[in-house]
């Protein structure tokens, strides 16, 4: 028999997503394009930086071997969007993972600490945000000789500083709380409150933030390697083929459509996803 | 022998200045507060809102600290100890706090909660050992084994103060502070509680800083009665002394402010309420820092402040005490 458990305020809020009927079809939707992402490519005998000559410029024709038809090179238009999403989601979550988890730290130190080393690290926040966007992506991918690691960096460089602002408010308000006054009471170091009491409360925001975070991400990715910084051919992401599918857009929509419809799937999936955690994490709704 | 002492504590807190490049301003709270509190005695501060009663208790563990004077542990100077030391040395000293479930982190079950701090004053003790000690420490405020793994938002407000309680205990403490620990509670709780803080003083032998608006549970549980007024103290003496017959104009106004139960005796009060202003703190008044409020008030209580004097076994800060 199960014995029934109480249930933490955490498990209480999961279960209030889980009940969402949209936050959930989107999470099915979510994990069904990334599992078609990284599995898909593999059904095919063909990978996406492969010409195939018989087939240049083929429209959709699900009777031959190239369901979607071809790009101008004769590369399996289908395959190139899976694998460009392998790239996307990857930079994505990633992204979002690190510039989360560095603002979160960051945050959360200078929100528990506070005084002059406050004012110093918000002051460095408010230097880097000053920063234009585009110019550092570039110095950055000089920095690092080009390629996906400077791409990574320069999107993480620039995301992490609202997650910082963000859980620094949190924490200057869980600081004021009695429980972590007890803490210190209880011979508990700053490190040890910071990591047990002040970040784990901040948990709800942050989650709601980084589902929002993964997308912007996406797109960051997606802009750059559209102004040509980021992925470059033959490797395919869903910024670059984006880039294509828009020059061809005058004579064949399907270039555009495809990748694009499944970025825009993505993006509305993490944004229902988003809603229904805000919905579920945030007291003052109910 | 003497457990905690303060000598010529001030307590202040920073705040900023007024330009944008102006330094910090010390906002002074509390002044030149001196007591000593022995093994197992109870001291009850009492106080209207905002006289710096709850900073005192906070700068008696040093979770504040004081701008001025010494704070002395078992004899010796609290300034002197280093950041580890005095880490280990607060399962000496404890505190339970106001608001009893905002005191308890709510991603944490009880168990875990009561149970972190040995993870400084015995870091030899497994975890098995340490769940162990929580259980024991919950059953010793009265809350069975299965509490330790519930969660603080399925606490009433008196269970959650027991949990604070069963927290502040479990290293052993012979000191804890009692920042008004009953007020957010409901009377009949109230009682429980102050109870079960008299009994586990009784069996541990702890001392008690019991600090309250509520003069009747401070004439409850405690051995003597410090009365604050604006961050200073206008009258200290022993319990029965003090209810006695208060010698401070200030005490004397906070005893008449009890409700009275009898409703036709307390029409008769109606009116009796202090006049005048409560000085800001910012601003504080030169001479006696209840003088603006005081229907005693003399001109040269404006002008001067009265020390703190003896009067047999008790003290009053008042210049026409005695006279």
């Amino acid at each position: 028999m199960a014995v029934d458990r109480p249930l933490s305020t955490f498990q209480l809020q999961l279960r209030r997503f889980a009940q969402n009927r949209l936050a959930m079809l989107s999470v099915f939707v979510l994990l069904l394009i990334v599992l078609g992402c990284f599995f898909g490519p593999y059904a095919f005998p063909f990978d996406g930086e492969e010409a195939d000559f018989d087939y240049i410029g083929a429209p959709i024709d699900f009777s031959s071997p190239h369901l979607f038809g071809t790009d101008d090179f004769g590369r399996d238009l289908l395959v190139r969007v899976l694998e460009g999403g392998q790239v996307s989601l990857t930079i994505g979550f990633l992204g979002a993972l690190t510039a989360g988890g560095i603002g979160v730290l960051y945050g959360a130190i200078a929100g528990y600490v506070g005084g002059r080393l406050d004012g110093l690290m918000m002051r460095c926040v408010e230097i880097l945000y000053g920063f234009p966007y585009v110019i550092l992506v570039i110095l950055l991918s000089l920095l690092f000789g080009g390629g996906n690691l400077a791409l990574f960096a320069a999107i993480v460089f620039t995301l992490w500083l609202t997650p910082a602002v963000i859980v620094r408010a949190q924490a200057q308000s869980l600081t004021r709380r009695e429980f972590v006054e007890a803490a210190r009471a209880g011979g508990m170091t700053g490190t040890g409150i910071v990591l047990t009491h002040i970040v784990p409360n901040c948990l709800s925001v942050v989650l709601v933030y980084g589902s929002l975070l993964v997308p912007e991400v996406i797109l960051s990715e997606s802009f750059l390697s559209f102004l040509g910084i980021g992925i470059k051919e033959p490797q395919a992401s869903w910024g670059n083929l984006i880039q294509t599918g828009t020059a061809a857009m005058d004579t064949d929509l399907r270039l555009l459509l495809l990748p694009g419809g499944l970025l825009a799937a993505v993006l509305l999936c993490l944004n229902f996803i988003a809603d229904g955690l805000r919905d579920a994490f945030d007291p003052n709704d109910r | 022998m003497t457990l905690l002492e303060a000598r010529a504590l001030d307590v202040g807190y920073p705040v900023a200045g007024a330009g944008l490049f102006s330094r910090p301003v010390l906002l002074p709270i509390v002044h030149g507060v001196s007591l000593a509190l022995h093994d197992g005695q109870t001291l009850g501060i009492v106080g209207e809102s905002g006289c710096g009663k709850s900073t005192l208790g906070r700068a008696l563990l040093r979770l504040v600290a004081p701008t001025g004077g010494q704070v002395l542990w078992q004899g010796q100077d609290m300034a002197g100890f280093s950041a580890g030391q005095l880490r280990r040395m607060r399962a000496g000293m404890q505190i339970i706090f106001q608001d009893p479930v905002a005191a308890l982190d709510p991603r944490l079950t009880l168990g875990q909660i009561v149970s972190r701090p040995l993870a400084v004053f015995a870091p030899e003790l497994t975890r098995a050992d340490r769940a162990a000690r929580a259980v024991e420490a919950l059953a010793r405020v009265g809350l069975s084994a299965d509490f330790a793994g519930r969660y603080p938002h399925e606490l009433s407000g008196g269970q959650a103060q027991r949990v604070g309680i069963a927290r502040a205990l479990i290293g052993g403490p012979k000191l804890l502070i009692c920042d008004e620990p009953v007020s957010a509670l409901d009377v009949s709780i109230q009682a429980q509680v102050i109870n079960l803080l008299m009994d586990l003083q009784d069996s541990m032998g702890l001392a008690l800083v019991f600090i309250s608006h509520n003069l009747a549970v401070v004439r409850h549980i405690s051995h003597q009665v410090m009365v604050m007024c604006l961050g200073r103290v206008v009258e200290v003496a022993p319990r029965n002394a003090f209810y006695a017959r208060p010698l401070h104009p200030y005490s004397r106004a906070l005893t008449a402010a009890v409700p009275e139960p009898d409703p036709r005796r307390e029409r008769g009060r109606i009116g009796q309420s202090l006049p005048g202003e409560l000085p800001s703190v910012l601003n504080p008044p030169k001479g006696c820092v209840f003088a603006s409020r005081c229907p005693e008030a003399q001109p040269r209580c404006h002008a001067e402040r009265p020390e703190l004097r003896d009067f047999g076994g008790r003290q009053a800060a008042c210049h026409f005490v005695g006279e």
